[in-house]
C-alpha cells in the first residue's frame, strides 16, 4: 500500500512535468495543425539554459538558493521562449503554404540541428547537479517502506498548478487568448477579420517554449542529470500525453500527462523499468485505435 | 531608393545579430564544465560575439538579395501535366545513372572506398525506394521504417547463425518476415491520418528497437548478433581461405586473393537489389495496384466511392515497403558481419523519410540524389564526426526552405492516351 | 410510374446523436429516369446521399437497389462495397478528384475492380502477360468512350487539378460511369456552372439516361436543371419528404411553395 502510494505521488510529479511540455504540442497542434517535432529539443534547452543561469548566478551572486532558482526560472522562460520564437520563425512559418510534408522534414531537421547543437556546445556527457531543494514530509510510516513527499516535489505540483491557472486565464480572458481560439478555428476567417495570425501563431509557440522550458528547470532539479538527448524520448511521450488528453486542449493536455505520468510510475514500479518507455508508445498506439480524439477532445468529422 | 533599401537591411540586420546573441549566448556562451569539484561554468563569450556578427552578416545580405531581386511567386500550384519531352528525357537520365554504377568499381578512379561508400548509398537508395512506395506513392507518413530495416537484419542474422542458412535463401524469408510485420503495423493504423499516423509509426518504430535491446535471449541484447556469414557466389566464398569442401573465388577463377574482391561483389549485390526495386517499383506503378495506392493519396473518399477497398490497399502498401526494407536489412547484416539495435534508431528512419520527402515524392531519381546528397556527401567529411549530423539536419531544413516540394517532384502520367500500346 | 422502380427507400431515418437529419423518408426512383431531390438547405439531402451510397449507416430503414438478379439492400453494405456490389456511382458536391493524377488515369482507377480481377491482383501485369494488356486495353477503350461524351479528350493527359472548374465537374461525372453503375447519384453537379454550362449537363445526364439506360437520382438547387430534365422531384424539408411527383405537380404544390419555391411566377428565386 504504502508502495503503491508513493509510486502514485512519483507519477503525479512525473505527469506535471509531461503536462507541461504537452501543452505545448497541444497548443500549436491547435492552431496550426502541425506536430512540432523539435518541442521535446526546446524542452532539453529549457533544461540546460536553467542549469547554465541557476550556476551562473551562484557564482557571481552568492549562494542563495532562492535567488538561484529565480534566476534560472527568469532566464530559462526568456531565453527558451526566444528560441520558440526563432525555430517557427525561421523554419515553420516560411513553409506554411507547402506541402504538409515539408513543416515536418523541417521540424525533424531542426530537432536533429537542436540536439547536435546542444551535443556540440556542451558535450556529450551528462551533467550532474547537487540537490538544491532538500527535505522531505513524511507521510505515512509502513512496515517497510515509508512513504515521503519531498518539498520539490511540492514545489513542482504547485508550480505548475500556478501556471495552469495563469495560461488558462490568459487563454480564456485575454484578447491574445481569444485571438489564439479564433484562429485554432478558423485560421482564414480570423486573418480575414484582421487578427495578426503570424503574431498570434508566434505567441503560441513562445507559450509553449515558456512552459517546456520550467519543464527542463523542474527536471534538472528533480533527476539532477541533464544530457542532450532528454529531449526526444520526453518529447514523444509528451506528445502521447497532448493525444490521449484531446489534441488541442489545454486541460486535456494536463490530464493526458497526469495520466501518463502515473501510468508510466506504477509501470516501473510494479512490472519492469526496461520497458516503461514502451509502455507510453503503446498507450498512445491504443488511444489513437480506440478514442483518437483523446479524452476531451473533440471529434473531428469530415465533411463528404 | 537604395538608401532606404540599405537601411532596412541594416535595421533587420541588427534585430537578427541582438537575437543570435540571445540565442547563442546560454549554451554557446558559457560551457558546463563537470570536474571532481563538482559543476562548474567556462566561458566563451566572443564565440557568441561571432555568432551575432554571422547571423547580421547573414542577414543582411539576403535582405538585400530579396529586395534586389523581383519578386517570384512561391508556392505555384503545379501549371499542368509534366510536358512530353520531359518525360521522355527522364528514362535516359535513369539508364545514365545506371549505366555509372555498374561500370563504377571498374572506373580508373575507383578505389576500394570509393565502392565502400557507393554501397552504403545504394542501401539508403534502396530503402528510399522502399519508403517512396509508402510515403510517396501511397502518401502514408511512415516514420517508424526503421522497423521493418531491423527486422530483415535480424531474421537474416538469426537465420544463419542459427540454423545455417545460406544468404541467398534467408534473403527472401527476411523479406517475409518484414512484410509480416508491415501487415501487423498497417491493421492498427488503418483509420488514422497525416500526422497522427507519423507518431504511432515512430512509436512502432521504437517498441521494436526497445524490444530488441532488451529481449537478450533472443537478439543479444545490446551486444547484439556477431559473426554473421558473408554470402557466397554460388558457393564461393570471398575469402582466402575456404573450408572443406568449399572453394573460394579467387581460387575458383584463378585470381590472387584480393580483399577487394568482396567489396566488388557486394556492391554488385546491393545494386542488384536496388535495380530489382526500382524495376518493382516502376511497373507497379502502372498497375491497379500502384495506381490504386496513388488514387488513396489523392483522396481517400473518392476511392471508397468507386469500390476501392482502404484497407487492402494500405495493407499492400505497407507489406511490399516493409519487405524491400527487410532485403536491405538482411544486405546491411551480411555486409556488417555484426548488427546491434544501435543500428536502428528513430535517426534511420528520419534519414530515409529525409531522402524520400527531399528527392521528391514518387520520384525515382530523386530519391537518388537525395541519397547522394544526405548519405554520400556526409561519408566525405567523415573526420568531422561531430558536425555531420549537425549539417545533416540543417540541410533537412534548408532544403524544404528551399524547395518544399523535393527536388524532383513533378508527376507525369503511367499511361497516356496519347502514345497507346 | 409503370415500370419497376429501380431504388425504394423506404422509412429511412438518420441521426447523429440529438440531430434527426433524415425523418422516416420513403421514395422511389424508376430506371431510365432522372430523379431530382429537391430542399432548402440542411433539409438532409446529402445526408440521405450518403446513406444511400454508404458513408452513413441509418439507424431505421431500407433501401433497396433492384439490380437484374434481385434486390441488393444498401444499408448492409460499406462505402466500398455499395459502388461494386451495388453499383451505385456517386459524384460529390465539392468535387473530388485525383488531382495530380491525370485525367485518363481517374478513369483508369475507376475500373480498378475489373482490372484487378483481369491481372490477378496485378500479378499478371508484373509478369507482363498479354491477358492483364488486353484487360487494360478494354479499360482505356472505356474511358475513351466517355472521355469523347464529356468533351474531356484533348485533356486527357493533363493533370485533373488543372482542368477549367466545370469540367472537372463532367470528368467526375464521366469517373463515376466508368464503373457501370446502375444508379448514379450526382450531389449538385451543376453548382458553380454557368447557364450554358448548365445547358451542356443537362444534355450530357439525359444521353446517360437514355443511352445507358440508368436511373439517376441528383441533389440539384439549380431550377433549371431541375425542372428541365427531371422525370420526378421529391421534396424535402427539415429531413422529412414534403411532396414527389413530376415536377409539374411539385412546383404548383402548396407545401412545396410554403418552403422555398416562392410564387410560380417568381422562377427567379433561387434559395440561399
Amino acid at each position: 500500500m504504502e508502495y503503491f502510494l508513493q509510486q502514485l505521488i512519483n507519477g503525479i510529479t512525473l505527469g506535471a512535468i509531461y503536462g507541461l511540455i504537452a501543452i505545448g504540442y497541444t497548443m500549436v497542434y491547435g492552431i496550426i495543425g502541425m506536430i512540432n517535432f523539435a518541442h521535446g529539443e526546446v524542452y532539453m534547452l529549457g533544461a540546460f539554459i536553467a542549469l547554465i543561469a541557476y550556476l551562473l548566478s551562484t557564482l557571481l551572486g552568492g549562494q542563495s538558493a532562492v535567488l538561484g532558482l529565480t534566476t534560472a526560472l527568469l532566464a530559462t522562460m526568456l531565453l527558451t521562449g526566444l528560441w520558440g520564437w526563432a525555430i517557427e520563425r525561421v523554419a515553420y512559418r516560411p513553409l506554411r503554404g507547402a506541402p504538409k510534408l515539408a513543416p515536418l522534414i523541417s521540424a525533424i531537421g531542426m530537432s536533429i540541428v537542436l540536439q547536435n547543437f546542444a551535443q556540440i556546445t556542451q558535450g556529450a556527457r551528462v551533467k550532474p547537479l547537487p540537490p538544491v531543494i532538500g527535505g522531505s514530509v513524511e507521510l505515512l510510516r509502513g512496515e517497510d517502506f515509508t512513504v515521503s513527499l519531498s518539498s520539490l516535489q511540492i514545489v513542482i505540483v504547485l508550480l505548475t498548478l500556478v501556471l495552469m491557472a495563469a495560461f488558462t486565464w490568459i487563454i480564456a480572458r485575454t484578447p491574445l487568448g481569444r485571438a489564439q481560439r479564433a484562429t485554432q478555428q478558423d485560421l482564414k476567417m480570423a486573418s480575414l477579420l484582421g487578427i495578426d495570425v503570424d503574431r498570434v501563431i508566434s505567441a503560441t509557440f513562445v507559450m509553449g517554449a515558456v512552459l517546456a522550458s520550467v519543464a527542463g528547470l523542474m527536471v534538472t532539479l528533480y533527476y539532477g542529470v541533464i544530457d542532450f538527448y532528454i529531449g526526444f524520448l520526453a518529447g514523444i511521450k509528451a506528445f502521447t500525453a497532448a493525444v490521449l488528453g484531446g489534441i488541442g486542449s489545454l486541460p486535456g493536455a494536463m490530464l493526458g500527462g497526469l495520466l501518463l505520468g502515473l501510468i508510466e510510475s506504477l509501470w516501473s514500479g510494479y512490472f519492469s523499468i526496461e520497458y516503461k518507455d514502451v509502455a507510453a508508445f503503446s498507450i498512445l498506439v491504443l488511444v489513437l485505435l480506440f478514442r483518437p480524439t483523446g479524452l476531451l477532445g473533440h471529434p473531428e468529422v469530415e465533411k463528404i | 531608393m537604395a538608401g532606404a533599401v540599405l537601411a532596412g537591411a541594416l535595421r533587420e540586420a541588427l534585430a537578427a545579430a541582438v537575437v543570435a546573441a540571445g540565442l547563442a549566448l546560454p549554451l554557446l556562451g558559457f560551457r558546463l564544465v563537470d570536474s571532481s569539484q563538482g559543476l562548474s561554468l567556462g566561458t566563451r563569450l566572443d564565440w557568441v560575439a561571432w555568432a551575432a556578427l554571422a547571423v547580421g552578416l547573414g542577414r543582411f545580405l539576403l535582405t538585400l538579395s530579396r529586395r534586389l531581386r523581383p519578386a517570384s511567386p512561391r508556392h505555384r500550384p503545379s501549371a499542368g501535366a509534366v510536358p512530353a519531352q520531359a518525360d521522355r528525357l527522364r528514362p535516359w537520365a535513369g539508364w545514365a545513372l545506371a549505366g555509372l554504377a555498374v561500370t563504377l568499381p571498374f572506373l580508373p578512379f575507383a578505389d576500394r572506398n570509393l565502392v565502400d561508400k557507393a554501397t552504403l548509398v545504394l542501401i539508403y537508395v534502396m530503402l528510399g525506394w522502399g519508403l517512396n512506395i509508402v510515403v510517396g506513392l501511397a502518401g502514408l507518413l511512415d516514420l517508424g521504417f526503421v522497423a521493418f530495416y531491423a527486422v530483415g537484419a535480424y531474421s537474416y542474422a538469426l537465420l544463419s547463425t542459427g540454423l545455417g542458412w545460406s544468404f541467398w535463401i534467408c534473403l527472401p524469408l527476411a523479406g517475409l518476415f518484414a512484410a509480416g510485420f508491415g501487415v501487423a503495423l498497417g491493421f492498427p493504423v488503418l483509420r488514422l491520418r497525416g500526422d497522427y499516423l507519423a507518431i504511432v509509426t515512430l512509436g512502432f518504430g521504437e517498441i521494436v528497437r526497445v524490444v530488441l535491446q532488451n529481449w537478450q535471449d533472443l537478439t543479444g541484447g545490446p551486444n547484439g548478433i556477431s559473426a554473421i556469414p558473408r554470402p557466397t557466389l554460388f558457393g564461393l566464398r570471398f575469402a582466402a581461405n575456404a573450408p572443406e569442401g568449399h572453394r573460394t573465388f579467387a581460387d575458383f577463377f584463378g585470381l590472387p586473393f584480393s580483399g577487394e574482391h568482396r567489396v566488388i561483389f557486394l556492391y554488385f549485390v546491393i545494386l542488384g537489389l536496388a535495380l530489382l526495386t526500382n524495376l518493382f517499383t516502376l511497373r507497379i506503378r502502372r498497375l491497379p495496384v500502384g495506381r490504386a495506392w496513388e488514387a488513396l493519396r489523392e483522396d481517400e473518399i473518392a476511392c471508397r466511392s468507386l469500390g476501392l477497398n482502404p484497407t487492402n490497399i494500405k495493407l499492400s502498401a505497407f507489406a511490399l515497403g516493409a519487405m524491400f526494407a527487410g532485403f536491405a536489412g538482411s544486405f546491411f547484416a551480411t555486409r556488417q558481419g555484426f548488427i546491434s539495435p544501435e543500428s536502428f534508431t528513430f535517426i534511420e528512419s528520419a534519414v530515409i523519410l529525409a531522402i524520400v520527402v527531399l528527392g521528391g515524392m514518387g520520384s525515382q531519381i530523386g530519391v537518388v540524389l537525395a541519397a547522394l546528397l544526405l548519405v554520400g556527401l556526409p561519408e566525405w567529411f567523415r573526420d568531422l564526426q561531430q558536425y555531420r549530423m549537425l549539417a545533416f539536419g540543417g540541410a533537412m531544413v534548408l532544403i524544404m526552405l528551399w524547395k518544399p516540394s523535393g527536388l524532383l517532384s513533378d508527376r507525369s502520367p503511367t499511361i497516356r492516351l496519347g502514345d497507346r500500346r | 410510374m409503370t415500370a419497376a422502380p429501380l431504388l425504394e427507400v423506404e422509412h429511412v431515418t438518420m441521426r447523429f446523436g440529438g440531430l434527426i437529419a433524415v425523418n422516416d423518408l420513403s421514395f422511389q426512383a424508376g430506371r431510365n429516369s432522372i430523379t431530382a431531390v429537391i430542399g432548402p438547405n440542411g433539409a438532409g439531402k446529402t445526408t440521405l446521399f450518403n446513406c444511400i451510397t454508404g458513408f452513413y449507416r441509418p439507424q431505421v430503414g431500407r433501401m433497396a437497389l433492384h439490380h437484374p438478379s434481385g434486390p441488393v439492400l444498401l444499408e448492409r453494405l460499406d462505402d466500398h462495397r455499395i459502388a461494386a456490389r451495388g453499383r451505385v456511382a456517386r459524384t460529390f458536391q465539392n468535387i473530388r478528384l485525383f488531382t495530380r493524377m491525370s485525367v485518363l488515369e481517374n478513369l483508369i482507377v475507376a475500373q480498378h475492380r475489373t482490372l484487378m480481377a483481369a491481372s490477378g491482383f496485378s500479378l499478371a501485369g508484373l509478369l507482363g502477360l498479354p491477358v492483364y494488356r488486353r484487360a487494360e486495353a478494354r479499360a482505356v477503350d472505356k474511358a475513351r468512350f466517355w472521355l469523347d461524351k464529356t468533351g474531356l479528350a484533348a485533356f486527357a493527359d493533363d493533370e485533373a487539378g488543372s482542368l477549367p472548374y466545370g469540367s472537372q465537374r463532367r470528368l467526375e461525372i464521366a469517373r463515376a460511369m466508368c464503373t457501370d453503375p446502375l444508379l448514379l447519384c450526382l450531389d449538385e453537379p451543376a453548382a458553380g456552372l454557368n447557364p450554358r454550362e448548365s445547358a451542356e449537363l443537362n444534355r450530357l445526364l439525359l444521353d446517360i439516361r437514355d443511352e445507358q439506360r440508368i436511373g439517376l437520382l441528383l441533389i440539384e438547387h439549380d431550377m433549371s436543371v431541375v425542372m428541365g430534365i427531371s422525370d420526378r422531384v421529391v421534396v424535402l424539408d427539415h429531413g422529412a419528404k414534403i411532396a414527389e411527383g413530376t415536377p409539374d405537380e411539385v412546383r404548383r404544390d402548396p407545401a412545396v411553395i410554403r418552403a422555398y419555391l416562392g410564387e410560380p411566377e417568381d422562377e427567379e428565386a433561387r434559395p440561399c
